[in-house]
This record gives structure tokens, sequence and C-alpha cells, in this order.
């Protein structure tokens, strides 16, 4: 056992284009440091920034992550679309261990790091406020559940340029994520970047939780914004949830590092446990993500008819029979394992019964447009977008929930598209409208109506062709994951079909456009501020977050910071094998917890 | 419901926990094959070293003579772990280790979960005692109580019904 454990200087040398990735990383890492340094900014960053303990900085610190991480997993999205399209028939431009790394860290990093951090950020920005108090209920523990989503976030790149990342898709299933199929760091990478970031959203979820039962002043229940309510229906879901992902993680990294058997294919193991455990927490992920953008939608929908939002109780209702029902569906997640027509039909119809209360929602919101006087300001398009595509996902879902229908579709591409009309059109569209919505409000200046506009019609006509051929295709017979089109299969004699991926390529360039108009849509903001600088309250929201001034708090603790640095020396002693690292990091962890200052632990 | 906000999320802590033991028990139900490798009398020992600890710490709790009784709790809960520690390695001395089946990786899994629980429990107290830190005897009692019922149920589904 040699000092670096696994790590030899073999772990850095990669294939052509990953080692383009790698050159990247590295790069954008020198050129960001340089430039804080040039501009003399170091200790701005460090006193303003990454030590403070203002929920609002935090948010905005969880929302550049966010943007960060959604950059790389879209750079992801395109290279397989573009490989998808040249590769019908063709080996294509991308290895097949390449294209599986793709397609893993695209799942991982849409989820846990785009959309999560951005869920948290705007949680993080406007919760306090629609509560009309000043911060969260453990302010440091907020800092410290940042740094650990930031610290998986970075083990997740750091796999670009040491070593590699899974090559499992992004629920690293066993057997294939076991040693004897995946004998690389990749899944190690996964299982610990994952566990940390999972650990600090677990912490985030008891923080607003308790935000939410304990600082809302004079608020009761039922008088909280409908974005309180559905924020509080995914905290609860996340507190459920997420120690279900912490047991599973930990079990496969037993597995993968001590010699257990839970999911191996051998002395007794059963890979099929891991797939229920994943669910278990996976699916009230979905709901986790989804359910702050139904609040989002709320807010948007109602200020933007100039009326109160319709059926606020049926509304509080429906958000807690999701939250509940979203428990009892995980099996639809693989009818084919042969549980049985008995339990299969009951999950069948657990997965439609839960189409209802979401149904209501719709309705509520068709109810609150109606006789509205509508303004259709982007934030309003976004919830437009949402609520036609969002639909169609939905449809398609339930569709799939009949087991019988679901043998056919499963694993191919009409579920890929079913999922991303679902995460896409629900959870990014309801992000995007909640940043607009709330973005004067913290900085006091309006986003370019015109660029946002033009970035929403880009987003849904890209969105529409980059997903519906999928729907097409996947009823063909296209399984998902596919590198390439073996000329052998049927589909390669229909030339439509290989017009099909080619819209979905060209869809993702046009949402690449999209993203472009969001970028020049934010410079363009903040260049011309005077310009589009605007009131407290532009939209003229009767929100309770809009009504008082949000002041900046000024209270600092380094601490989450080193637990963070700590916590990322822990993974990557794991993940290479290096245990005198890793005790000491996990030394480290528990000295930084023991001496925590005072205010922290006292009542 | 508790209104002090350290009270109350500690207490979703432990809701967590809770369903990070359910998970490990579901996995153990799963997993589970019949071996003849335990000792009731000895994990009869472990149970009642940590009953009378539990029983300890309520006392720290409602008695003036907090320090002692803590000291007291800190020896039974070390006690207790010193016994799995010996039972863990008497299993794999004999060849039962966690890699000789998927029922022994959930058996060491799950019993060991409760073991690292019991330790943190051993290192809170051993720092409220020296440094006076942490001094949360309400939470320290809720926790370790909370340890306690789950021995209980590992005590029944794990060892009582391996038995049996």
């Amino acid at each position: 056992m040699s000092l670096f454990g696994l790590l030899t200087p073999q772990a850095f040398i990669h294939g052509p284009i990953e080692t383009g990735a790698q050159i990247i990383v590295i790069v954008a890492v020198l050129v960001t440091v340089l430039a804080i340094t040039y501009l003399g900014r170091w200790r701005w960053l460090w006193q303003q920034w990454l030590t403070s303990l203002d929920p609002k900085r935090i948010g905005i610190m969880y929302i550049l992550l966010s943007f960060v991480m959604f950059g790389r997993g879209f750079v992801d999205a395109l290279m397989m679309k573009s490989q998808q399209a040249l590769a019908v028939g063709a080996p294509g431009y991308i290895s097949p261990d390449h294209f599986a790394q793709l397609f893993t860290a695209h799942g991982v990093i849409m989820i846990f790091f785009a959309a999560m951090a951005f869920m948290f950020g705007i949680i993080n920005l406007v919760l306090p406020l629609q509560l009309g108090s000043k911060d969260v209920a453990f302010p440091l523990l907020n800092s410290i559940s940042f740094w650990l989503t930031a610290t998986g976030a970075l083990l997740l790149n750091l796999s670009l340029v040491v070593g590699q990342f899974a090559a499992t898709g992004w629920l690293a299933y066993p057997p294939l994520s076991e040693l004897a199929y995946s004998p690389g760091v990749g899944v190690d990478y996964y299982i610990w970047a994952l566990q940390i970031a999972g650990i600090g959203t677990l912490l985030s979820g008891i923080n607003f939780l308790t935000t939410i039962a304990t600082m809302r002043g004079h608020l009761r229940l039922m008088q909280m914004p409908m974005f309180t309510w559905t924020t509080l229906g995914s905290m609860l879901l996340v507190i459920f949830a997420f120690p279900i992902l912490t047991v599973t993680l930990a079990l496969l990294a037993l597995d993968r590092t001590l010699g257990f058997h839970f999911f191996t294919t051998d002395l007794g193991g059963n890979a099929m446990m891991y797939v229920n455990l994943i669910w278990a927490w996976g699916h009230p992920e979905v709901y986790i993500l989804v359910l702050p953008a139904f609040g989002i939608f709320s807010e948007v929908v109602a200020t933007f008819s100039q009326k109160k939002l319709f059926g606020y109780t049926s509304m509080v209702v429906a958000t807690m029979l999701i939250v509940v029902l979203s428990f009892m569906v995980w099996v639809h997640h693989f009818f084919t394992m042969g549980a049985g027509a008995d339990v299969n039909a009951f999950f069948g119809i657990m997965t439609m019964a839960i189409a209802i209360p979401t149904g209501v929602k719709v309705f509520n919101w068709l109810f609150t447009m109606f006789r509205g006087r509508i303004i259709f300001a982007t934030p309003m398009l976004w919830f437009i977008g949402f609520l036609t595509t969002f639909t169609i996902g939905g449809m398609t879902g339930v569709l799939m929930s009949i087991p019988a229908a679901d043998f056919q579709l499963h694993n191919s591409l009409f579920l890929v598209a079913h999922f991303h009309n679902m995460i896409i059109g629900g959870v990014v569209f309801g992000f995007f409208a909640g940043f607009t919505y709330w973005f004067p409000k913290f900085t006091g200046i309006m986003l370019n109506e015109r660029w946002g506009k033009a970035a929403f019609w880009a987003w849904i006509v890209g969105f529409l062709m980059a997903f519906m051929p999928l729907y097409a295709l996947g009823l063909m017979g296209v399984t998902r994951r596919l590198d390439h089109i073996d000329v052998a299969s049927g589909l390669y004699t229909q030339p439509w079909a290989h017009w099909l991926f080619d819209i979905a390529a060209a869809g993702a360039a046009v949402i690449a456009l999209a993203v472009l108009f969001q970028i020049i849509q934010i410079i363009v903001s903040i260049w011309n501020k005077h310009k589009h600088h605007v009131g407290e309250n532009p939209w003229r929201s009767q929100g309770p977050e809009w009504q008082e001034p949000a002041e900046p708090l000024h209270e600092r603790s380094a601490r989450g910071v080193a637990i963070g640095a700590v916590a990322a020396l822990f993974g990557f002693g794991l993940i290479w094998h290096i245990w005198w690292l890793a005790a000491l990091a996990l030394i480290g962890i528990l000295l930084s917890l023991i001496t925590l200052p005072k205010p922290e632990y006292a009542d | 419901m508790p209104t002090d906000k350290t009270t109350l999320g500690f207490w979703l802590y432990i809701m967590s926990d809770c369903v990070l033991f359910a998970s490990l028990f579901a996995t153990f139900a799963v997993l589970r094959g019949s071996e003849d490798i335990f000792s009731l009398p000895f994990v009869f020992v472990q149970t009642l070293a940590l009953l009378i600890s539990s029983f300890t710490v309520g006392l720290a709790f409602v008695t003036k003579k907090q320090n002692t009784f803590l000291i007291l709790t800190l020896l039974l809960g070390l006690g207790f772990l010193g016994l799995e520690v010996y039972e863990f390695k008497n299993l794999m001395l004999e060849g039962f280790g966690p890699s000789h089946s998927a029922y022994l990786s959930s058996f060491f899994a799950l019993v060991g979960t409760h073991g690292l629980h019991v330790a943190a429990g051993c290192l809170w107290m051993l720092v409220m005692l020296v440094t006076q830190r942490f001094y949360q005897l309400q939470r320290l009692v809720l926790f370790w109580h909370f340890l306690d019922i789950i021995w209980i149920f590992i005590f029944t589904f794990v060892y009582l019904f391996g038995i049996i």
C-alpha cells in the first residue's frame, strides 16, 4: 500500500477529448484565481461572500454554483446529442466508455448540483423574507450545508482532472457499479460526491423546516404564502428521503471498499435491493425539486393575473397529498423487476393517484388566470410554457404508470423524453420564473424583458425540438443511453429515424442559443443598471416578501468553508484509498465540530 | 411541539435518523439468512448494559448529581461498545465477517451503525464532562433513549428472531 493509495501519475492521463475537458477545467480555475488576484478581491471575496452567514449571500452563492454546474451538465448534453446525431449507423466521435461517463455525469450534475443548488438558492433568498424573519434557524449550519454541497460539486469536477467518473448511469445500479464490473475510481467519485452533498442537503432540510416552524412570528400556517408551503413539503421530503440515499450510498461504498456483499452477484447479494432503496429516495427527490417550483408558479400566476391565487386551501392540501403519495410510487421505476401483478398494480394505481393533486394544482392555476388581467411578463411566459409542457409530460407519465405499457416503454427514449418534460418543463422553467421574478427584489435591477422573452421562446422551441422526437423514437424501440445506432438495427433502414435524431440535436443547439440569450440578458441588465433600475416592488406583487426591504446581515464564520475543505480531503482520501488522509480529515471534522463557537449550540 | 428551535431541530434530526435505521432494518430483512452464530446470554448482558445506561442518563437529568450519573452512563456505554467490538472480532475470527455473505454484511452494517451512534454519544458525554461544552442534557437524554429503542429493535429482530 503506497502513501498515495491508488493514486498514480497514470490517473492524470486521459484520451484526447477527456484531455480537452481536463485542460479546460485547469485553465478555468487558473484564470479565476488570477483574475481575483489581479483585481485584488481575495479579502472582499472571503469576508463578504465565502464566510458570510447571510442567507441572501449564501443563496446567491448557491445560484452561482448552480449556473456553473448547469453549464457543465449542458456541455455534456450537447456532446451526447451531437454524438447521437452523428452515430446512426456510424461510430461517431465519442468512445462508448466516455459516452457512458457523459450521461452519468449529466444526470448527476443536473439533478444534484444544477437543480438542487438552484432550489436552495431561491429558498435561502425568499423563504426568510416570506416568513418575515431576517434569518434562518441555524445560520452557521446553513453555511456548512452550502459548503458541503460545493464540496460535492468540487469532487465531481475533480474527476475530470484526476481519474474518471462513473460510467454507470446517474443512479449507479449494481452489479455494474460494483467493484467487479467498475474497477476504477469513477463510482467512488460518484459515491463520495453525492454522500457529502447529500448530507449538506439533509442538514438544509432540517434547517429550513425548523425555520418555518419556529420563526414565522404571528403568521399562521394557513396564511403562509404558497412558496413557503411548498418549501415546507419539499423539506419534509428531504428529511424523510435523504437518509435513505445516505444508507444506499454507504452500503455500496462498503461493498466496493471493504468487500461487503449487499448488492454483489454472489454470496446472497441482491442488486434489486439497491434499486428499491435508491428509488425510495429517488422518487421523492423528484417532488423535492418540483414542489418549490410549484410554489414559485403559484406566486407568479397570482401576481401577473392580478388576482388572488385561486383555491389556496386546496393548493395546500394538494401539496401535502403529494408529499405523502410520493413515497408510495417508487416501484414504477422498475415494473420490469418482476414484483408480480398485484404489487405492480398497486404502484401503478398510486402513480395515477398522484396525478390527481397535481391536476388540482393545474386547474387552480388555470382558474387564477381566468378573468384575470394577465400581464405577459417573462415570469408569466415561463409559467405558461410550464403549464403546457408539464401537462404533456404528466400525461405521458400517467401513460407509463400502466405496468403493461411500461414493460414496452421501460428504458426507452420515451422515458427520457418524459422525465426531461417534467424536469425542464417543471423544475427548470419554475426556477427561471422565480429567478426573473425575484431578481429585482434583491438587486433593485429588473432583468431585461426583451432578452428574457427571446430566451423564453428559444428555450421552448429548442426544448420541444430536442425532446418531442424522443417520444417517437422511444415508441419505435430506441433504448436510452445508446452511444450509436447499429447498422444492423431495423431503425437504420428508416430514413426518418435519422432525421428525428438530427432534429433533437438541432433542438439542443436552439437551447444553447436560449442560454446565450439568458447570459446576454443578465449582462445587459447589469451593464445598463440605471436604465433597468426599479423600485422595491416593480411587479406590484401582494406577497409579504415584497413589502419590507431586505437588510444585509453581517455575521461571518469561516467554519463552513473549513468543514467543506476538510470534507473534500475526506472524500478524496476515501476515493483514492489514501487512508491516512481520510482518517486525519475525519479527526479534523470532529475537532471542528467540538470546537464550534458557543451561540451555535446554545439555546 | 417544542417551541425552541434547537430542540425542534434535534427532533427532526432524530426523525431522519429513524429513517436511516429503517432503511438498514429493511435491508437486513431482505438479505436475512440463517446462521446459528449468536450467543443470546452475551447479547443479554449487552442489552442490560444499555438499558441500565438509559436509566442512569435519566437520573443525570432529574437528580442533582449530574456528573456522577453521566460518568456512570459513559462507562456503561463504553462497556456496551467493548462487548460489541469483542463480539464482532470473534465473529470475524470464526470466519463470519461481513464478507462472508449478504446476511452478515447487513448484520454488521445495522449493528455497526448503531454502535457508531453509541460511540458518538460517548464522545458527546466525554466532551460535556471535560470541557463543559455542548452541555445539553435534555438532548443527550433524547439521543440516548433513541439509541436504546433502536437497540431493542435490533435485539428483537436480529438476535431473538435469529435464534428462532
